[in-house]
């Protein structure tokens, strides 16, 4: 008797890896969804905003300015352990909340000293440059860091576009603030929009990165998609999330933080392990991921980008311009 | 209530105290205590001794409210020997993952950092406590210097309460259940004495 040999499955019936992953996690999300029912025919109706975005790869190009000598912080660390206040003060907040946040349409308007005021589309900010894959220290204040492969461009590129007046001293970058996606935006008490900002010289370093994506793929909502800055040698919370406008001005512009306490948080924030945080040590760092025992390690001055960005600082006294 | 149900409680509650330091040993163990595994044994450890010291402060006005109630106290030692394990349990992480047992860092923390000048206050007054926590010790002081001194359980635990909002960032307010709760403790001991002088001075003039 022939039994017949089962064709082989042909590799346009194999349905891709990122389609079922989507499929699973639509899943999960809408049964996690039917438990709170109130909130189940959003979920519906928006259908797991993360999770597609999540599948998108960027095609990046390496980069000189790329920090070597690392190892790479767990995806799944970066992608779990978030501050994002707009959905929740938790670590583990953001990565259950930020599902919320519809990152198309997206627009980056730009305006204050500029030739004339602009809107970019976030697809026409993703095409507007090579994508580079940049891998960083991340430091946050509150003493712990991780080590993550960005990928972006640098903020100058951008800036280059928006043809700001040789008047503008700083550039003010403001966060999302819509409580429909955000809703946790009523409950925190930070002045709303999130609002940073950077002097034009730190702006233009190369080192700044205006970022659009982590470990090859488009940023997860919860580290700031659409579109964020990452500026490695600040502590995190400078690094500003789902930007929506940026503007040029003459003054120091407020900054979410420094209003909530102007003596514990700076307007540089340059990660400096001589200068104490008022209520914590800044000396030492706990890496993110690491097994416990090894979590301890000494901060770097400027997290280690002192031989890029000391320059921009000379003559300043870092101690009150903390 | 008979003393065999108070024992089978009482194994209950050791377990009930213990377990929790049992799961977090497994998981740092198999180093699954999530991405800061050093913030989550500090946090778990800290919040394990805030939880157990409200709960022996919570003892004697609950056991108030009605004699039936009057078995309680058998628990109270208990609970505050476990809140002051936790609070050894909470040191220790600092000692280890924070200082290193280095004595410079330990010395420049606890003489400029107020939340850990609170933090170990707070320590420092419950071990007394701890140490004069047997029966020997009550009839050695007295029962009225004994509960006076005893009472400095309240000021561990407001210290305990003021290290918890101190290390928090503005605009976090996860401090203030427990915070409402041992405000709440505070304000039922003098309630429920006056309400018990109420009660007691008509019985007396019937005397």
């Amino acid at each position: 008797m022939l039994i017949r040999k089962p064709d082989p499955i042909p590799s346009s019936e194999i349905t891709p890896k990122s389609a079922y992953l989507n499929r699973r996690q639509f899943m999960a999300t809408a049964a996690a969804a039917a438990a709170g029912a109130g909130v189940l025919g959003e979920r519906l109706l928006h259908p797991s905003a993360t999770a597609q975005a999540a599948a998108t790869k960027l095609n990046t190009v390496k980069s000189p300015l790329s920090t070597t000598g690392e190892t790479l912080t767990p995806y799944n660390d970066v992608t779990t352990y978030n501050n994002f206040y707009e959905f929740g003060t938790g670590k583990g907040d953001p990565s259950k909340n930020a599902w919320r946040l519809h990152t198309r349409p997206w627009t980056v308007s730009v305006d204050g000293l500029v030739k004339k005021p602009k809107t970019f589309d976030i697809d026409t900010l993703l095409k507007m440059r090579p994508m580079e894959e940049r891998v960083y220290r991340h430091r946050c204040v509150e003493a712990w860091s991780m080590v993550i492969p960005w990928a972006g461009y640098s903020l100058s590129e951008f800036i280059n576009q928006c043809e700001p007046l040789s008047s503008a001293k700083y550039v003010q970058f403001l966060s999302l603030d819509d409580p429909k996606q955000e809703p946790w935006i009523n409950e925190v008490s930070l002045t709303w929009p999130y609002s940073e900002g950077l002097r034009m010289d730190e702006a233009m370093h190369p080192l700044t990165l205006l970022t659009f994506g982590l470990y090859g793929e488009v940023l997860p909502n919860q580290d700031g998609a659409p579109i964020r800055l990452v500026i490695p040698w600040k502590y995190g919370f400078k690094s500003v999330k789902s930007i929506v406008k940026v503007r040029f001005v003459d003054k120091q512009p407020h900054t979410a933080w420094n209003d909530a306490a102007p003596n514990e948080y700076g307007f540089y924030s340059n990660v400096n392990p001589n200068v104490d945080h008022p209520r914590w040590s800044q000396k030492t760092e706990r890496r993110i991921g690491e097994p416990i025992w090894k979590q301890r390690r000494t901060t770097l001055m400027f997290n280690g980008y002192g031989d890029e960005v000391a320059k921009l600082y000379t003559g300043m006294d870092l101690r009150k311009n903390f | 209530m008979p003393n065999r149900a108070v024992v089978a409680l009482k194994v209950l509650v050791h377990a009930a105290c213990l377990a929790p330091v049992a799961w977090l040993l497994y998981h740092l163990a198999i180093s699954q205590l999530g991405p800061d595994p050093t913030a989550t044994v500090t946090f778990f450890t800290g919040r394990g001794t805030l939880r157990l010291l409200v709960l022996s402060l919570a003892v004697t006005p609950v056991r108030k409210l009605t004699p039936k109630l009057a078995w309680l106290i058998r628990f109270r030692r208990m609970l505050g020997l476990y809140a002051f394990f936790y609070a050894c349990l909470h040191l220790m992480t600092y000692l280890w993952l924070y200082a290193n047992f280095d004595v410079a860092t330990m010395v420049d923390d606890i003489t400029r950092r107020r939340y850990i000048m609170v933090g170990f206050a707070a320590w420092l007054l419950l071990f007394p406590l701890a140490l004069t926590s047997t029966k020997w010790s009550i009839r050695k002081l007295g029962g009225k210097r004994w509960q006076i001194l005893h009472r400095l359980a309240y000021l561990a635990a407001i210290c305990g309460v003021v290290h918890y909002w101190w290390i928090v960032k503005p605009g976090v307010h996860t401090p203030f259940t427990i915070t409402a709760v041992l405000a709440l403790l505070l304000a039922a001991r003098p309630a429920l004495d006056y309400v018990s002088s109420r009660r007691r001075r008509p019985a007396m003039r019937e005397a």
